[in-house]
């Protein structure tokens, strides 16, 4: 899908600049943008660096177990398919405060082994069962505390004050996940519904 | 709003001494930790010049051309008729399917409109407070081999675009346009 989308803007382009005579600025284009690419992910050394950095310390601090441990109960009741003290769980809020503070390579393997043991839970059936769509509501909405790569582009161009888009990501990001949720509770009792007619 | 402005001044900071504090306090090596996780950033920012540059690329070919001018002629009105900026649509669309090609757009909309401008302000929003829904049903599902998806595409496509509404409304709040 990906692939199509990239492809069909290049193209597309260039097919509208022959017709419409811009040939000369897409010729600027794609020299310019190519080297702005590189100019920003330079410019996000430095912030990714402090970043992960000050995560690492965190991490052997034990900071973010517990970060975990404070979530651990409001996961349990978002999962009530999961047995309490089942390792399922502990591998979803490790993977959702991960994703908080924006470790997202180490979100993902964290993410993986919590679908794994979800599966499991599920008898091994190909089939999503009800907590692994709650999961995946969740991942997809997540609370972000700091979008640090976002911060480091509005640096890169200039912005007055970068970090002033903390407070609103912080707040949007809750909202929808609450949302998230909410759709999915809402697609839950659907299909109980659909479940109890005969 | 000013609760969600000192946030966004105050919390990078006082994270910062928070964590140093306590890693002090549980006898981490401060210094070292530092470093050795630091060396992942270089890693990151380096592996994503590839995926920049080929988005970024795209991005601009069809700016340039004047192809997303006209594009935006057509999604203008449909998008005024719900009050949504028609500008940032096909970076809510992109969103979805993949993290690093709406990272291309939204810097490409960054260095448009300026990043302290209505449209820089809520791609900065969109890009961080959703993730990318199709990345994780792809990754996750496919890791485990689970085929049969069930209502979750439905329902993490509903919630990406709960969160882009969202998205708009805080930042109209927050900043107004």
């Amino acid at each position: 899908m990906v692939n199509l989308i990239w492809v069909m803007m290049a193209v597309i382009g260039i097919v509208f600049a022959a017709a419409n005579g811009t040939m000369d600025e897409v010729n600027k284009a794609v020299f310019e943008s190519a080297k702005e690419a590189v100019t920003i992910s330079i410019g996000m050394v430095s912030i990714l660096v402090f970043w992960l950095g000050l995560m690492a310390i965190a991490e052997r601090a034990g900071l973010l177990d517990k970060a975990a441990r404070l979530f651990m109960p409001l996961v349990r009741r978002l999962f009530p398919e999961v047995p309490p003290g089942h390792p399922a769980l502990g591998y979803i809020v490790s993977n959702m405060v991960a994703n908080m503070f924006g470790l997202g390579n180490a979100a993902t393997p964290m993410g993986i082994k919590a679908m794994e043991q979800l599966k499991k839970l599920n008898g091994g059936r190909d089939e999503a069962s009800r907590s692994m769509v709650t999961f995946l509501a969740m991942n997809t909405s997540g609370i972000t505390l700091i979008p640090a790569t976002v911060i480091s582009i509005r640096m890169t161009y200039g912005s007055a004050a970068p970090s002033e888009i903390i407070g609103t990501t912080i707040v949007a990001s809750t909202i929808s996940t609450i949302g998230a949720v909410l759709i999915d509770r809402y697609y839950y009792w659907k299909r109980m519904r659909k479940g109890r007619k005969p | 709003m000013a609760i969600v402005q000192l946030l966004s001044v105050w919390l990078i900071p006082a994270l910062i001494a928070f964590i140093l504090l306590y890693g002090t306090a549980k006898k981490v090596p401060t210094y070292e930790a530092f470093v050795e996780g630091g060396k992942e950033g270089i890693e990151i920012a380096f592996s994503l010049i590839p995926y920049l540059v080929g988005m970024l690329v795209s991005v601009a070919i069809f700016r340039a051309s004047g192809a997303l001018d006209a594009m935006m002629e057509v999604i203008k009105p449909l998008a005024d008729a719900i009050g949504l900026p028609a500008e940032v649509v096909p970076l809510a669309a992109l969103r979805t399917l993949s993290g690093t090609a709406a990272l291309g757009m939204t810097t490409d909309l960054i260095a448009t409109y300026g990043p302290d401008s209505f449209i820089g302000r809520l791609a900065s929003t969109i890009q961080g407070s959703t993730e990318t829904t199709l990345y994780v049903l792809t990754v996750y599902f496919g890791a485990v081999g689970v085929k049969k998806m069930g209502d979750a595409l439905k329902v993490g496509i509903l919630a990406d675009i709960l969160s882009f509404i969202v998205s708009v409304f805080i930042v109209l709040f927050v900043f107004g346009r």
